[in-house]
């Protein structure tokens, strides 16, 4: 299932509407991961604060979408573009990669409340597509 | 037996008394058709599903995602015992028409996105985790009877 040159185009015309509100989104995604998938709250164990909208849920979900925007600029070769970040989530951070499918589907809900006119369904099956694509490239270094 | 918050139950209740089920039911069975093609292995008599255009338009996908909200709302009615009342339902899925059950889940994430996209702010992590309970339940009952 990979990315078709249309799925690309797609994706990238998308993330042009998302990245004014990136911050926004990648807090919500991840607070609504931390509530609706309470086991992903063991990877942040370190953190005082794990509330919604907390200071370091904001600061991490700022992080993970520059991640996704790093990913969608170098959509075309996803896994030389992602190596280093493979490494640390492999060998540092050790997140099960079944995860990522979580934080995806959270992403594309967000998507749905806030660009609720843009997030179609041609457009969900090419930002499902990619998250799936980012998720596979993420996880090449774990064995 | 399957435990409800008073915030859970209320929250179930109020959504379905919120949303537009004419809207709902048909949006998430044609998203699930668009995002997860092979779901289309199920509909061979619905006629043109060719593209996205054809299954947003397509009336027999519109009727039956109806016929799809109808059965949740029946699972609305029956909260406190879902695995009963959906009894029938799961015989009809695994005997007649052989659905993979993993399928289900699939239709459960368009449901969601669906749902969320309907309300917008008010659908909250705290509301989006008792919808997605909810549909856990539904799912788990729909699934009891294959075998």
């Amino acid at each position: 299932m990979s990315l078709t040159a249309k799925d690309k185009e797609t994706v990238k015309a998308f993330w042009a509407k998302v990245a004014p509100k990136a911050d926004d989104i990648g807090q919500d995604a991840l607070s609504r991961m931390l509530v609706v998938y309470p086991q992903t709250k063991t990877y942040f164990s370190h953190w005082k604060d794990l509330s919604p909208g907390s200071a370091p849920v904001k600061k991490h979900g700022a992080t993970v979408m520059g991640g996704v925007a790093d990913a969608v600029a170098k959509i075309d070769d996803l896994t030389a573009g992602l190596l280093n970040l493979s490494e640390l989530h492999a060998f540092t951070l050790r997140v099960d990669p079944a995860n990522f499918k979580i934080l995806a589907h959270n992403i594309l809900v967000v998507c749905a409340i806030k660009l609720p006119n843009d997030f179609t369904p041609e457009v969900h099956v090419a930002v499902d597509k990619f998250l799936a694509a980012l998720a596979r490239a993420l996880a090449e270094k774990y064995r | 037996m399957v435990q409800w918050s008073d915030f859970e139950r209320a929250t179930i209740q109020d959504i379905f008394s919120k949303i537009n089920s004419d809207f709902v039911g048909p949006a998430a069975l044609s998203r699930c058709l668009i995002v997860y093609p092979w779901t289309q292995r199920y509909f061979g008599s619905f006629g043109n599903l060719y593209n996205a255009d054809a299954i947003t338009s397509n009336p027999k996908v519109a009727a039956h995602g109806k016929v799809v909200l109808a059965g949740l709302e029946k699972a609305v009615k029956n909260m406190d015992d879902i695995k009963t009342a959906y009894k029938d339902l799961s015989v009809l899925h695994s005997e007649k028409l052989h659905v993979d059950p993993d399928n289900f889940n699939l239709l459960s994430d368009c449901l969601t996105i669906v749902v969320a996209s309907q309300m917008g702010d008010a659908f909250t992590a705290d509301v989006q985790a008792a919808f997605q309970k909810f549909l856990a339940v539904a799912v788990a009952s729909l699934r009891k009877q294959y075998h």
